[in-house]
């Protein structure tokens, strides 16, 4: 009697799986589209956002609060609701993983900046740059660590959870999992959440990697 | 200390469990083999505890039988939303509950899961042979709960579809139902084999027809959808359910599953006459009751029935 585990080995060597439409490259591209085109669409909204009120220290509270409540929405629940109003398709997920990924993008660059040290802050101000100087040219380079921190939760966030795409018929990993379950063929449920498991990881890997990169403050 | 009493307490609790599996399974196999599964209205007919599965339908079910039976006098209770069939199957067994309600095709798959049987006199007779010793099924009802093609009544018109078969004319077809549709017989295999309906663009949404799936159809994001054939939203978007003259769908009759030493005739005698009036249509009048606003009781659903139909 052998193991799922072992079923799930047997499932990702076989070559069949790594073909065509349903195949894992195919699939995997799809996952990475959609996880791209949401934590962009995040970005835009949250990192200008989050840096106006780490710049500014105005509205602090009410971004706290906000993005407490968004982490709070359940996801699938959220993609139900908005499925009910756009209907199938793209956007319907993209709505749902946006809203997941906002918090840690805002709270990333919001922190980034509130965490440099006012005197350095002082001193920009005191040598004559404009508010817009001491943001690009010192607050953003400064607080880099905590923002690309920001982004690395999100899309780690973004990856693990857009296998609900295929909730309502999209691709992505998230097929595996779904039809896996469905048809109770475990190995491939498994091998599925093994290629999410082994994406995230590398992508945490590469994120991890740019953060070192970055400056401290 | 403690831990010698909880090891104790352990032992005894096994081997009650263990001398109430003997206690249950033996006389069953004596009786079947006595009687020859004939019936067992001669063993004295204890109280009646009505089961049933987790979900709505079959526990307004559970609820009608006990009614009924209650209503003749038989000592009947419930215990309702045991859980999946494996959980339910294993209480019937066990002698927790004496009856609960099942739909033939599921219960056949759960005891013979390479079943081919999919018309409703071939199911029915497949699953008295599947059945174990202890336990029995009674009259089917003519009433079906499953998965059945829908379409909105403009499509019906437009491409003249009424009928499965009807959909091998339509061009480009968008078909929602949960993912198992695409491997499972029943599904986008037995379109092909069985109809002839082939290249249908397969849309899986994993909601068991509900809003979701309802929604895709309405907007016309697909052109059929898989939806149970006793869910409210069909009768109230007035939704065309496809016909399916060659059972590619496997029939579904809600049927009583009784133990065997619990049977008699007076008890069969009632829940046949339930049987009896449990069509689909009473199905689905049941379900849009329980489904109302005033988010009604199973028990008040099953009580406001059985007067209706004269049966309590």
């Amino acid at each position: 009697m052998s193991s799922v585990f072992d079923e799930a080995v047997d499932w990702l060597t076989t070559s069949a799986h790594w073909h065509g439409e349903e195949g894992v490259p195919h699939r995997l591209f799809q996952h990475l589209g959609y996880t791209t085109l949401t934590v962009a669409i995040a970005a835009v909204v949250a990192l200008p956002v989050g840096l106006w009120i780490g710049h500014t220290g105005r509205l602090r509270g009410l971004a706290v609060l906000v993005s407490g409540a968004l982490r709070a929405l359940p996801t699938l629940g959220l993609l139900t609701l908005v499925v009910l109003w756009q209907g199938i398709g793209l956007t319907a997920p993209i709505i749902a993983l946006v809203v997941l990924a906002i918090p840690p993008l805002l709270a990333g660059a919001y922190a980034g900046l509130e965490a440099i040290d006012r005197r350095t802050i002082d001193a920009a101000r005191a040598v004559g740059m404009t508010e817009w100087q001491v943001l690009t040219k010192v607050e953003i380079p400064l607080a880099a660590g905590l923002i690309v921190g920001g982004l690395r939760s999100a899309v780690l966030q973004v990856v693990a959870t857009a296998t609900i795409a295929a909730y309502i018929g999209l691709g992505g990993l998230g097929r595996y999992i779904i039809d896996g379950v469905a048809i109770r063929d475990y190995p491939q449920t498994l091998s599925g959440s093994l290629v999410v498991v082994v994406l995230a990881l590398a992508l945490d890997a590469v994120f991890a990697a740019v953060q070192r990169l970055a400056p401290r403050a | 200390m403690l831990l010698n009493r909880t090891l104790a307490g352990l032992g005894a609790l096994a081997l009650t469990l263990t001398l109430a599996a003997c206690g249950s399974d033996d006389p069953t196999d004596t009786d079947s083999s006595d009687n020859g599964g004939s019936d067992g209205s001669s063993s004295a007919t204890g109280p009646i505890v009505v089961g049933s599965a987790a979900f709505g339908e079959s526990e307004i079910l559970a609820e009608i039988y006990a009614g009924a039976l209650k209503a003749k006098g038989i000592d009947a209770s419930t215990k309702l939303d045991i859980g999946a069939r494996e959980a339910y199957i294993g209480a019937i067994q066990d002698g927790t509950i004496q009856l609960v309600p099942e739909y033939t095709g599921n219960l056949l798959t759960y005891f013979e899961p390479d079943a081919t049987a999919t018309a409703p006199d071939e199911v029915e007779s497949a699953l008295k042979d599947a059945l174990p010793d202890d336990l029995e099924i009674l009259a089917t009802a003519p009433g079906e709960d499953k998965d059945s093609l829908n379409v909105t009544s403009e499509f019906s018109q437009k491409n003249g579809v009424t009928s499965i078969g009807d959909l091998a004319k339509v061009k480009g077809l968008k078909l929602a139902a949960n993912p198992e549709f695409k491997t499972r017989s029943y599904g986008i295999p037995g379109l092909e084999s069985v109809y002839g309906v082939t290249g249908v663009d397969f849309v899986p949404i994993s909601d068991g027809g509900g809003p979701a799936t309802l929604k895709a159809l309405l907007d016309g994001d697909v052109d059929v959808a898989d939806i149970y054939s006793t869910t409210p939203s069909i009768t109230a978007n007035k939704l065309v359910t496809l016909e399916d003259p060659k059972n590619l769908i496997a029939a579904q009759n809600v049927v009583p599953l009784i133990r065997d030493d619990a049977d008699s005739d007076e008890i069969s005698g009632v829940l046949d006459a339930v049987s009896e009036k449990l069509t689909t249509d009473a199905l689905l009048e049941l379900n849009t009751a329980f489904a109302a606003d005033s988010k009604p009781t199973a028990a008040d659903v099953a009580a406001d029935w059985l007067k209706k139909n004269g049966l309590a």
